[in-house]
């Protein structure tokens, strides 16, 4: 199963409004994504909590429909 | 055993302990290997567990730390995190910092 690159961008800005979100289908297999999350809501989080949040914008396909997404975070 | 009990058997009894996919020896996904590698480049005597030979522990540590991929690393009871994390926490010296404070190095 394979997600969209898309579909990942706009699931995470969903939940967080402000993000800059770039992503890279690493292995052009629409299965192997990298995403930098830049956000004013990773302020005083730690990293454990900040990529939570990405994966819980993701609605469980995180694991599932999406194999493997590389997860860099940013506070702004 | 209940896999709850039996992962906090696992994390207590090992200081540093990663749940992988495979083996130290032979990884069975680039993440585990990553993170792996990054463990022996440290010199750092760690548990390995492979969670491809027990598909309720496959699922019970997804559960258990919240988190849902593998690898996952403990140090001392403490979930440190996943792939991305391990090797941004090595790429700044955090990880070396990290095993040096909890008296692991």
């Amino acid at each position: 199963m394979a997600m969209d690159l898309k579909e990942i961008e706009s699931l995470i800005k969903e939940a967080l409004s402000d993000a800059t979100v770039e992503i890279q289908d690493l292995a052009g297999d629409g299965n192997h994504y990298s995403a930098t999350v830049t956000s004013k809501e990773f302020s005083g989080k730690s990293k454990i909590e900040q990529h939570k949040m990405v994966y819980n914008s993701l609605k469980g396909k995180m694991g599932n429909e999406l194999h493997a997404l590389s997860i860099t975070t940013e506070g702004k | 055993m209940d896999v709850n009990k039996k992962i906090e058997n696992l994390i207590s009894e090992n200081d540093v302990c990663l749940f992988m996919k495979g083996t130290a020896d032979a990884p069975q996904c680039g993440f585990s290997m990553a993170v792996s590698n990054v463990l022996k480049h440290l010199n750092i005597n760690f548990k390995s567990v492979n969670v491809l030979e027990d598909e309720n522990l496959r699922q019970g540590i997804k559960d258990y730390s919240d988190w849902p991929t593998i690898p996952q690393l403990y140090v001392k009871k403490e979930f440190i995190g996943g792939c991305d994390i391990i090797k941004e926490m090595f790429e700044k010296g955090d990880l070396k910092k990290l095993f040096e404070d909890k008296k692991i190095i």
